[in-house]
């Protein structure tokens, strides 16, 4: 320690020094903290008095059921419970593996099923769901457990991603005339649509992305213009407009004797949408790999195609990996929109439920639930795209 | 593969008659729309219909633009505020309406505030003038009296006096002469004086205001805003704000701290470091993602028809329903919306590369 040199004054001090510092530092700082004060005060009161006297939130209780499956018929609902076991032990194996932001969102899943367990406690699913959800979680922290620090599973859990999830599809979609009835995806709803809608629309844009922003930077004109004028034309307009196309014109490409049910045509139009956006996100990670990578790889005698895949590939995905978890939130938001071509995910089962003449009047109760609903899952998720982007270190190298 | 596809489309195109045809623009439409921006009766055509529409969606795109971004400057700026309450109270209004859809707070603004709303009878009253009941928003009107030619003349003269004062001292600034202070507090003296005075001594006042008179079930002469209006631009506003308040923030945080330190030294007021320091140097960063929160807003403004505004996909869609010609005008309308885009980036495009620095 050198000396002669005196520490900086201690600026901490205490409570009243830092609300001298942060609330009354100027006389219209104290004016315009007085008067917040009064305002949120009063707003506060009032919402809280609403929330715990007013509000009805036997809507959200007596029809938990339908915000979080839909019409999916409650005798085969027990496939979704199971499909959730599935995600839970592989959500549990990750964060012991990866830990950082994974953990935090696998934690999440486990809280969010505890959380539910306890609403379907209360609620019309009964003690039997609540209990298979209370498992779930318990599968998660076991995988937790099992998975701390084994980083020699990391390629074994990615095929189990990529392998569970068509898996746990197939297992709510069904295969008729087994143990597992077909279930049409015309009765999914609520939450469950929400999810499979996001998640659906994200995976299978994401390769039809990478190969839209590799056309983009291709050396053949026809390939590069297609690409862009595709990538452009989709970004340039609403996605209600895309939706409402797909809607109108998915089934006119099939042959005339075959019918596809509105999910698949909303999910169609969601991941031609998001193909667009998926691109423009790899496209800059593209640009961020020095061109000295692609040289290095003709030097060693690599093809165009090669070169791709294991020189410029891995390391542009790995850098727009927070980005497209921005992309996944902003998707999980515009799932609302199926709502305009009449399809019930959470929102619009929030409608259909405000339908029901004895909850005519309960718009606040159900509005602020679903709103909460988004509010968490897109929270968490940005929060844990933050500690992704610190720990992938984007944009510091 | 591709030909497979076309030629499905193609058969199946022709078997429910689907091809692209536009003919359908000159007969009637035969359906009203309420608000209409200019006369419209069920008996015009749909390309009339359709400009109604397509007015409307540039109406409401741009009253968003101009109100989210004076919003999201306040928040922005808010975030990044010396007083705690404030900052945190800006950064709970970002983090709330970032995380949730845009659809869920039109719905919660339009059914669960908007249309609770006292009844007519028992409207809401700001001073008799304002009215704000179920059926919307009523302001009074503004009306011309006779003496607004006089008035309006001065008002020019304020201008002109104005502008004339502001050469003057820049004249003088630039001959290195003391401009005292003429630029600016006497233009705007100038500005704001005369047409004052002219206000005070013609009698009656030059525009009077006509405040809405109930009429039976409703309100009659002012300005009406339909609760559909109100919902829409205010959903806009409010969640366009939020992403523009966090552009407006990455903009300010990218500028060097000495500069501020440096305005400081030099004796400006805080509000003179942001006005003159801060912002403009900001307005370089924010341009390229400002501009595409506005596209996003016009964009998001296809939502009107959650709230059943007569916007130019609400129309489409009645239009494309009514004349069994739905691939046409949904493509019609997606070129639209691909116009507006266009326009607007084109817009922006012009003034980024105005305001950025010419580097040597």
């Amino acid at each position: 320690m050198t000396t002669g040199i005196l520490p900086p004054p201690d600026e901490t001090g205490g409570a009243i020094a830092w609300l001298r510092r942060n609330l009354f530092a100027t006389w219209y700082d104290t004016l315009l903290t007085v008067v917040l004060v009064v305002v949120l005060g009063a707003f506060a009161i009032g919402a809280a008095q609403w929330a715990v006297t007013e509000a009805r939130w036997g809507v959200v209780i007596t029809n938990l059921r339908l915000f979080l499956i839909g019409q999916y018929p409650f005798e085969e609902a027990w496939r979704i419970w199971l499909g959730l076991t599935i995600l839970s032990a592989l959500a549990g194996l990750s964060a012991g593996i990866y830990g950082g932001a994974v953990r935090t969102l696998g934690t999440w899943l486990a809280a969010g099923q505890a959380i539910l367990a306890g609403l379907a406690f209360v609620s019309a699913l009964g003690p039997i769901v609540a209990l298979a959800l209370v498992f779930n979680s318990a599968v998660a922290a076991l995988g937790f457990i099992l998975g701390l620090r084994r980083s020699a599973w990391r390629n074994g859990l990615a095929v189990g991603w990529l392998v569970s999830l068509p898996v746990v599809f197939l297992l709510l979609s069904g295969i008729s005339g087994t143990v597992i009835p077909e279930v049409g995806t015309n009765v999914w709803g609520g939450l469950l649509l929400t999810f499979v809608l996001a998640t659906v629309g994200i995976v299978l844009a994401f390769p039809l992305g990478v190969l839209l922003a590799l056309g983009r930077r291709s050396g053949l004109p026809a390939i590069r213009v297609l690409s862009t004028a595709y990538i452009e034309l989709i970004r340039g307009v609403p996605l209600v407009t895309i939706l409402f196309m797909a809607d109108l014109i998915l089934p006119l490409f099939l042959p005339g004797d075959v019918r596809i049910d509105r999910v698949i045509r909303a999910t169609g139009g969601i991941v031609l949408f998001s193909a667009a956006y998926v691109a423009e996100n790899v496209r800059g990670g593209l640009q961020a790999i020095p061109t000295g990578q692609v040289e290095a790889a003709q030097a060693l005698g690599l093809n165009a195609f090669q070169s791709n895949l294991f020189v410029v590939l891995p390391q542009a995905l790995r850098a727009v990996i927070p980005a497209n978890v921005g992309l996944f939130i902003s998707l999980l938001k515009d799932t609302t929109l199926v709502v305009i071509i009449g399809l019930l995910e959470l929102l619009g089962i929030g409608r259909a439920v405000l339908a029901q003449p004895q909850w005519l009047g309960a718009q606040l109760e159900v509005y602020v639930f679903i709103a909460i609903v988004f509010f968490v899952l897109c929270y968490t998720l940005s929060q844990a795209s933050y500690r992704l982007e610190a720990s992938l270190g984007v944009g510091s190298r | 593969m591709a030909s497979v596809l076309f030629g499905n489309l193609v058969a199946a195109m022709s078997r429910v008659g689907l091809g692209f045809d536009l003919g359908f623009l000159d007969t009637t439409a035969g359906f009203d729309i309420a608000g209409a921006p200019f006369p419209y009766e069920p008996s015009d055509s749909y390309g009339q219909a359709f400009l109604a529409g397509l007015f409307n969606t540039l109406l409401v795109s741009f009253l968003g633009i101009v109100f989210a971004t004076a919003l999201g400057l306040i928040v922005g700026v808010a975030r990044l505020s010396g007083n705690w309450l404030v900052s945190r109270m800006a950064a709970g209004y970002v983090e709330t309406i970032r995380n949730t859809p845009l659809l869920v707070q039109l719905f919660f603004i339009y059914f669960a505030v908007l249309l609770q709303l006292p009844t007519v009878a028992d409207s809401m009253s700001l001073g008799g003038s304002v009215f704000l009941n179920q059926r919307g928003l009523f302001l009074p009107s503004p009306q011309p009296s006779p003496t607004i030619l006089p008035w309006l003349l001065l008002l020019a003269a304020g201008v002109v006096a104005g502008f004339g004062l502001r050469a003057l001292a820049a004249r003088r600034e630039a001959a290195g002469l003391r401009t005292h202070r003429l630029g600016s507090i006497g233009s705007l003296a100038a500005l704001i004086v005369i047409p004052a005075i002219g206000w005070v001594v013609s009698s009656p006042a030059p525009i009077s205001l006509a405040p809405p008179t109930r009429q039976g079930f409703n309100f009659a002469g002012g300005i009406a805003l339909s609760p559909e209006f109100t919902a829409i631009v205010v959903g806009l506003v409010l969640y366009t704000a939020a992403f523009i308040a966090e552009v407006v923030r990455g903009g300010i945080q990218a500028i060097r701290r000495g500069q501020v330190d440096a305005a400081y030294a030099l004796g400006l007021t805080e509000m003179q470091t942001l006005r003159l320091v801060i912002l403009p140097q900001a307005l370089r960063v924010i341009i390229p993602p400002l501009t595409s929160q506005y596209l996003n807003l016009a964009k998001n403004s296809s939502l009107a028809i959650a709230v059943g505004y007569p916007d130019l996909f609400k129309v489409g869609t009645t239009i494309g329903n009514q004349t069994g010609q739905p691939v046409s005008v949904i493509i019609l309308v997606m070129a639209t919306y691909l116009m507006i885009s266009l326009s607007i980036s084109l817009l922006l495009n012009l003034y980024n590369r105005r305001i950025q620095v010419i580097e040597r």
